[in-house]
């Protein structure tokens, strides 16, 4: 009882980081607005489908990314509270310890699902529409809630090892980078052998044409199966690790 | 004799290779100043660490506020308070939230009446709304030792707290650590600064080489060296001629 009182004082004063300096939830959600712009009004003309359904094509991969720009803030912020002694006053004080992780992670969760709700309206006016009913909209947000809480433990990794604020955000980049092959922004049936291979492998794929199916109101199929379990594999892997990382640290 | 707030025996740390405490034995009284002096890289943080149970020793005991540091961490937490070498402050927060942020974790009624009272002790009140950022370095000081007074801890560490502080943010903040060991709160301090030991502590005990070397008052410290030559002017021992002949230093300044 005491870990989740001390979870849930320990959110707020994050959250409170959150609201002090809303910019971070802005910037998150800047850049997969900037793609959507780019790829919806520059080369969405050459890309043969028409801006409203190009629009709603990208969403799903445009959501990814902003989860991994929002997660590289997690690894941030939880340097910065390592550089300061905020952090060791909190362990040797009696405070539940996973209490100080968890905080860090639920917070995470909270200005992810903002900014994905940020980028969904920016989606609306470029003309996304999706025919998607309450049901297949709360599965959508339970997938990207899932995929969060599984970046966010693998951005807890960097935030505890980095030795500098770059090299805890840096992480990020090759996330942001792996919706780009994967069918996020084209089909991967245009893809050169191995990257397509690579493309239609790799957990981006899965998320993607899942979330598309549910808000296209299709079936989902094994698409679903096949993220959950990408996203349950590394949700698993990326604790452990940050589980060891902060044993390794804290000593 | 009342039991030791701190007791510390054959306590040894090292970092690979580097052996850092070699066999610490230290006890503090209750509700008396203990400082500890000692070179840069003498030990004496990674002692605080050990005691305030931020990390792990190799070997030997230590005990706080009668609880064992390695077996029992949760009930030392629970009597001790710590003042790192960084100011664990949230900038972000104001004074007063960082106050009730403690107030709350550790479960002390009225978070905002606790708080309101140390601003006001520490002279922080109008401050207190204001961003924790905006704090100049005597100021944050002052309420980083705040934040370690909440919930009436019986045992504070104190680790290097004026260093880098003004003279003037030096004396508040002396003041308050003088303050505390008069309402009976057990203060362990390490300093680097001999004059902050000589002024504030009942009790010197120097760290060097991994070893608690000399342990005693001011007096006792400076009946160590030979008592002083008459010739023109007697010229009594300072704490940091004492020290530097305890360590055995080359030269003196």
């Amino acid at each position: 009882m005491t870990a989740i009182a001390d979870t849930a004082i320990l959110t707020g004063r994050s959250l409170r980081h959150i609201t002090r300096s809303p910019d971070t939830i802005i910037t998150t959600a800047l850049m997969p607005i900037a793609f959507l712009l780019l790829f919806v009004y520059v080369l969405g003309g050459a890309i043969d489908a028409g801006a409203d359904r190009y629009a709603t094509y990208l969403l799903p991969g445009i959501l990814v990314i902003t989860i991994a720009s929002s997660v590289s803030y997690t690894a941030f912020r939880l340097f910065v509270d390592l550089q300061g002694g905020i952090f060791e006053r909190f362990h040797s004080m009696p405070v539940a310890r996973p209490a100080v992780l968890w905080a860090h992670v639920l917070t995470s969760l909270v200005a992810t699902l903002v900014s994905l709700g940020v980028v969904v309206l920016a989606a609306l006016a470029m003309g996304f529409r999706s025919s998607a009913g309450l049901g297949a909209w709360l599965a959508t947000a339970g997938i990207l809630a899932f995929l969060t809480l599984a970046l966010t433990w693998l951005a807890i990794l960097p935030g505890l090892t980095a030795t500098t604020v770059e090299g805890a955000s840096a992480f990020a980049y090759p996330l942001i980078l792996l919706p780009f092959v994967s069918s996020a922004f084209v089909p991967t049936e245009t893809m050169p052998g191995p990257v397509r291979w690579f493309a239609e492998n790799q957990p981006v794929t899965a998320v993607v044409d899942s979330v598309r199916a549910l808000l296209a109101g299709e079936p989902v199929g094994a698409d679903l199966a096949v993220a959950l379990a990408w996203i349950a594999g590394i949700l698993v892997v990326a604790y452990a690790l940050a589980k060891a990382a902060y044993r390794r640290r804290i000593g | 004799m009342t039991a030791p707030a701190i007791a510390v025996g054959g306590l040894r740390h090292s970092y690979g290779d580097l052996d850092v405490l070699e066999g610490v034995d230290l006890e503090v009284a209750p509700g008396t100043i203990h400082a500890l002096l000692g070179s840069n890289g003498a030990g004496k943080t990674t002692l605080i660490r050990i005691l305030s149970t931020l990390l792990k020793a190799d070997a030997g005991e230590a005990r706080v506020a009668g609880h064992d540091v390695a077996s029992a961490p949760a009930e030392v937490r629970a009597a001790i308070s710590l003042t790192g070498q960084h100011s664990a402050v949230d900038d972000v927060l104001s004074g007063r939230e960082n106050l009730v942020l403690i107030a709350r974790l550790r479960r002390v009624p009225d978070p905002g009446a606790v708080a309101d009272a140390l601003l006001a002790r520490f002279g922080l009140t109008e401050a207190g709304a204001r961003r924790a950022s905006t704090y100049s370095g005597g100021m944050r000081r002052r309420l980083d030792i705040a934040m370690s007074l909440i919930g009436d801890p019986r045992v504070i560490f104190l680790d290097e707290p004026t260093t880098g502080l003004d003279p003037e943010a030096r004396r508040e903040v002396w003041a308050a650590v003088r303050a505390l060991a008069d309402g009976g709160t057990t203060v362990l301090l390490t300093t680097q600064t001999l004059d902050e030991a000589e002024h504030l502590a009942d009790r010197i005990a120097i760290l060097h080489e991994g070893r608690i070397i000399v342990d005693g008052t001011l007096a006792e410290l400076k009946a160590l060296i030979p008592a002083p030559t008459v010739e023109y002017v007697e010229k009594q021992p300072s704490l940091e001629e004492v020290f530097l002949a305890v360590v055995g230093a080359k030269e003196m300044p």
